[in-house]
C-alpha cells in the first residue's frame, strides 16, 4: 500500500512547475497567433494577392497585380499616393497599415477552383497572409472566400460580377467592391428600353456556368419588366470557341436583340461571330437588329476590335472618368505603367485600400475587427462616388456605368464611352431579393 | 429545312479547319509514325503568322499631333504607317485591308522552316521510341510553343479582320427561294471552306502527280524497300513534315478573322482533330478529311436548339459519341489500312 505524503512546500512547489509548464505554451500561442490566424509579428504584415497569372484571363490577372503593387507603394509612402488623398477616410497614414510594413506575396488561379483554392491556402498557412484579394471569376471568388472563412482570414474579391458570391454563397469574412449581375440589368434596362424601344424580342445565348445563369436571370427580369420579350435562351459550353452553330439560328427565331451573357474569350468570340454573320445589318420585326453585351471589360474588349462599336454594356469603372479619385489613380497607374487602368485593376487596388483602412479604423488585423470596420462603412473618393459596404451581404452599392462601344476611338484605350452614370438608388435591391436567396452570411471567422 | 441546311454549311467551316489538321497529322504519322501533338500548336502558329504579318505591315513612327492630347494630358502623337510613306496611301491601305490573305505569302516560308527545325532538331530522336513517348514530348513542345507565344503577344486575343470586301455575309434564303434573313452565312467562311478545298486538292495532286509524291507515297507503303533502292527517304519525309506544317499553319492564318487568335487555340482543335484521324482511320489521307467535314456538320447540327432540348448536352460529347459507334463498328476508322497502328 502506498503513502501520500501531501506538505504544504510540496504543493506549493509542484502547482509552480504545472503552471510554469502549462503557462509556456500559452505564452506561445499568444505570440503566434494573438487570438487571430496569422497575427502579423515583427514589423511587416503580409497580404496575398490570388490572380489568374496563367490560362486565358491572365493579362487581366497582370493589371491587377500591377494595381495591387500600386496600392502597396502608396500604402508604404511610396509613390505619389494614388487615390489616398482623394479617399474621404483618412485613416491611412503611409507608413503601412497599423505601422507595418506592408509586403506581399502572389499566388496563380489559373482561372481554376481548385488550383485557386490551392495557392490560398499556401499563401495562408506558408507564408502568413492575412489577407487575400483577387480573382477574374466567380467561380474562383466563391471557392476561394469559402475557404478564407474556414481559415479565419479576410477575403476582398477582385473581379466577380455573379450575384451568387454575395448572394447565396457570401461568407461574413468576404468582401465584394465590384457590382453585380443584377446591377447590371437594373443599369442597362431603362438605356435599352430608351434607345431600342419597349418592344423588343430577345434572344439570350449564356455561359454555362454560375455567372452566366445568374446574368442572363438579371438581365431577363429587368428587360422582361419594361416589356420585352424572350424568345430563347440557349446555354452554350464554356469552352466553345466557334459560337456559329448558336448564332446562325438566331434570326430563324424571330428575335430583334441578341444578348450575349459571355465574358472574355466567349465574349470576344461570340460578338465576333454575330458580327461576322452580319446580324447588325439586318432588319427584324421592322427594327434594327441589335447586340448587347450585359459585362463590358475594357482589356476584352479590345479582343473584339471594331465589332463593339455601337453596343451596350455596364462596366464597373472606367478610366476616362472624371472624378478627382479617378483621374489621380490614372495618373498614378498610367505614369507608372504607360497606359490606364483596366477596371479589374481598379477594383484591386480600391479592396486594398479599403482593407487596410479598415484595419487601421478597427487598430487590429484580427478579422472580426476588420469585418465590423467595413460593415456599413460608406466612403467617397475612390472613383465610383459615394459608397456604402452594406452589413447585411458585405456588398458595395454604388453608380453603375453604362457604356458603349465608340464608334471611332481615337486610341487603342479608348474603346468605350460612358453614356449614362446609373445612381445607386436604381441599383439597389433588398437583402432578401430572390436573385441573392438561399445563403447565410454566418458570423466572422478569425481562425487560430 | 432553313435550320438544317444552315448548320450544314456552319460544318463546312469547321470541317474545314478539322479536315485540314488532320491531313497535316495523317501525313506525318503516315510518312514517319509519328502521333505529333505539337500539331494544333503549328495552327496556332500560323494563326500568330497572320498577326505578326498585320503588325509588320502597320509598323508606323509617329509624329506630333498638334491638338491632341494622350489618356494623361500629354501631347499625344499621330501613327504615320511605314506601307503607306513606300507604296503611297491608296495601296498601303490596301495592303494592311488584305493582311490576313497577303500574310499567307509570309506563313508558307516560316511554317516549312518550323516544321523542318521542329522534326530535325527533336522529333526525329523519338522515331524509334514507343508512341507513349512521341506523345509526351510533342505534347510538351506544344505547351513550350503556346507559352512562347503568349509571352510576346498575351493571353487575350487579338482582332485580325478580314478584308473589308469579305465582311457581312451572304443571304443563301434569299437565293434558295426561302424567306430572306433565314439562311445567312459569312463571305469570309465561304473563302475558308474554298481555300481549304483547294489546299486538300493541291495536297492529293502533290502526292498523286509528281515523282516526289510517289516517292513519299511508295516510302509510306515499304519505307524499307525504297531505302535499299538508294533513295534517301528520310530527306523527303522531313520535307513532307515542313509541308504538313504549313498546312496546318495555313489553315490558322486564314482562320484569324473567323476567331480572333490567341495562344490557346492550338489546344482547342487538338483533341478534336485526333479524334477526326481515329475515326477518319489512322494514316488514311481521304479518311482524314472526310471524317473533318463529317464531324464538323455533326457538331453543327446537335447544336441546334431542337436537338438540345430533346437530348440536354448532346453538342458538347457529339463527337466522342460517333467516334465510339464508328470505331465499335469499323475498328480501323472510316477509311483505314490494315496493319497501321496494329501489332
Amino acid at each position: 500500500m502506498s503513502k501520500m505524503n501531501l506538505t504544504r512546500r510540496g504543493v506549493i512547489k509542484t502547482g509552480a512547475v504545472a503552471g510554469a509548464g502549462l503557462a509556456v505554451p500559452t505564452y506561445l500561442s499568444a505570440a503566434n497567433h494573438a487570438g487571430y490566424t496569422n497575427a502579423p509579428q515583427g514589423d511587416t504584415v503580409t497580404l496575398g494577392f490570388n490572380v489568374p497569372q496563367t490560362g486565358p484571363y491572365a493579362d487581366e490577372g497582370a493589371d491587377e497585380l500591377r494595381a495591387f503593387e500600386l496600392a502597396v507603394e502608396h500604402l508604404n509612402g511610396e509613390g505619389d499616393g494614388g487615390m489616398m488623398p482623394t479617399f474621404t477616410s483618412k485613416a491611412l497614414k503611409g507608413n503601412g497599415i497599423l505601422g507595418k510594413k506592408v509586403v506581399y506575396v502572389t499566388g496563380d488561379t489559373q482561372t481554376k477552383s481548385d488550383a485557386a483554392r490551392a495557392s490560398a491556402k499556401s499563401m495562408i498557412e506558408k507564408d502568413g497572409a492575412v489577407m487575400i484579394s483577387g480573382g477574374s471569376s466567380s467561380g474562383v471568388a466563391v471557392a476561394v472566400q469559402a475557404l478564407c472563412q474556414e481559415a479565419g482570414v479576410i477575403f476582398m474579391a477582385g473581379l466577380t460580377h455573379s450575384n451568387d458570391t454575395t448572394g447565396k454563397d457570401k461568407r461574413a469574412n468576404g468582401f465584394r467592391h465590384f457590382f453585380n449581375s443584377y446591377m447590371s440589368g437594373a443599369a442597362l434596362a431603362p438605356v435599352l428600353a430608351a434607345n431600342y424601344g419597349t418592344d423588343r424580342k430577345a434572344y439570350h445565348l449564356t455561359a454555362d456556368y454560375n455567372w452566366g445563369y445568374t446574368t442572363e436571370e438579371a438581365v431577363r427580369s429587368s428587360t422582361e419588366a419594361m416589356g420585352w420579350e424572350t424568345v430563347n435562351a440557349v446555354k452554350t459550353p464554356l469552352t466553345q470557341t466557334d459560337f456559329s452553330s448558336y448564332i446562325a439560328p438566331v434570326l430563324q427565331s424571330g428575335a430583334d436583340t441578341l444578348v450575349l451573357n459571355h465574358y472574355g474569350g466567349n465574349m470576344v468570340n461570340s460578338l465576333t461571330n454575330a458580327v461576322q454573320f452580319g446580324l447588325r445589318d439586318k432588319q427584324v420585326n421592322g427594327k434594327d437588329f441589335q447586340i448587347v453585351v450585359p459585362l463590358y471589360s475594357r482589356l476584352m474588349a479590345k479582343g473584339a476590335g471594331a465589332n463593339v462599336a455601337g453596343i451596350f454594356g455596364s462596366t464597373n469603372w472606367h478610366w476616362s472618368l472624371q472624378d478627382e479619385g479617378s483621374k489621380a489613380f490614372v495618373k498614378s497607374f498610367g505614369t507608372k505603367y504607360g497606359f490606364p487602368p483596366s477596371q479589374a485593376a481598379h477594383t484591386c487596388y480600391v479592396q486594398t485600400l479599403l482593407y487596410a483602412d479598415a484595419c487601421e479604423r478597427a487598430g487590429t488585423f484580427n478579422p472580426c475587427g476588420v469585418v465590423e470596420a467595413l460593415e456599413g462603412f460608406e466612403f467617397d473618393g475612390l472613383g465610383n462616388g459615394k459608397t456604402l459596404y452594406r452589413a447585411e451581404d458585405h456588398q458595395c452599392f454604388k453608380d453603375v456605368l453604362v457604356v458603349k462601344g465608340k464608334e471611332n476611338p481615337t486610341s487603342e484605350f479608348d474603346l468605350l464611352e460612358i453614356v449614362e452614370v446609373t445612381p445607386v438608388d436604381q441599383v439597389t435591391y433588398a437583402p432578401d431579393h430572390p436573385q441573392f436567396s438561399g445563403g447565410a452570411l454566418g458570423t466572422c471567422n478569425p481562425g487560430a | 429545312m432553313e435550320a438544317i441546311i444552315l448548320q450544314i454549311l456552319n460544318g463546312l467551316d469547321k470541317g474545314s479547319a478539322y479536315a485540314l489538321i488532320a491531313l497535316g497529322l495523317t501525313l506525318i504519322f503516315g510518312t514517319l509514325g509519328v502521333v505529333n501533338f505539337a500539331h494544333g500548336a503549328l495552327f496556332m502558329m500560323g494563326a500568330f503568322c497572320a498577326v505578326t504579318f498585320s503588325n509588320l505591315l502597320t509598323l508606323s513612327y509617329q509624329s506630333p499631333e498638334p491638338t491632341g492630347t494622350d489618356f494623361l494630358g500629354n501631347p499625344s502623337y499621330d501613327d504615320l504607317f511605314y506601307v503607306q510613306q513606300w507604296f503611297g496611301e491608296a495601296a498601303g491601305a490596301w495592303m494592311m485591308d488584305w493582311a490576313v490573305p497577303l500574310s499567307i505569302l509570309f506563313a508558307i516560308p516560316v511554317m516549312i522552316s518550323i516544321g523542318v527545325i521542329m522534326e530535325r532538331g527533336l522529333i526525329k530522336h523519338f522515331y524509334k521510341r514507343p508512341h507513349a513517348d512521341q506523345i509526351l514530348v510533342t505534347f510538351g513542345l506544344a505547351i513550350v510553343l503556346q507559352e512562347v507565344i503568349k509571352y510576346y503577344y498575351g493571353a487575350n486575343p487579338i482582332p485580325t479582320p478580314a478584308p473589308e470586301v469579305f465582311r457581312g455575309s451572304f443571304d443563301f434564303g434569299a437565293a434558295l427561294g426561302f424567306d430572306p434573313n433565314v439562311i445567312i452565312y459569312p463571305y469570309w467562311r465561304l473563302v475558308y471552306f474554298g481555300f481549304a478545298a483547294i489546299i486538300i486538292a493541291a495536297v492529293f495532286a502533290f502526292l498523286q502527280f509528281t515523282t516526289f509524291g510517289m516517292v513519299v507515297r511508295a516510302g509510306m507503303a515499304d519505307r524499307e524497300t525504297v531505302g535499299l533502292l538508294g533513295i534517301n527517304i528520310d530527306r523527303r519525309f522531313t520535307i513532307m513534315f515542313g509541308i504538313a506544317a504549313a498546312v496546318a499553319g495555313l489553315a490558322g492564318v486564314m482562320y484569324t478573322p473567323i476567331n480572333s487568335p490567341n495562344y490557346h487555340m492550338g489546344m482547342d482543335f487538338l483533341v478534336l482533330s485526333f479524334v477526326v484521324v481515329v475515326v477518319g482511320g489512322m494514316g488514311s489521307l481521304p479518311g482524314a478529311v472526310l471524317a473533318g467535314f463529317l464531324l464538323g456538320i455533326l457538331e453543327s447540327l446537335a447544336s441546334m436548339s431542337a436537338v438540345i432540348d430533346l437530348i440536354p448536352g448532346i453538342n458538347q460529347v457529339i463527337i466522342y459519341l460517333v467516334a465510339i459507334i464508328i470505331l465499335l463498328t469499323r475498328p480501323r476508322g472510316l477509311m483505314g489500312r490494315k496493319g497501321v497502328m496494329e501489332e
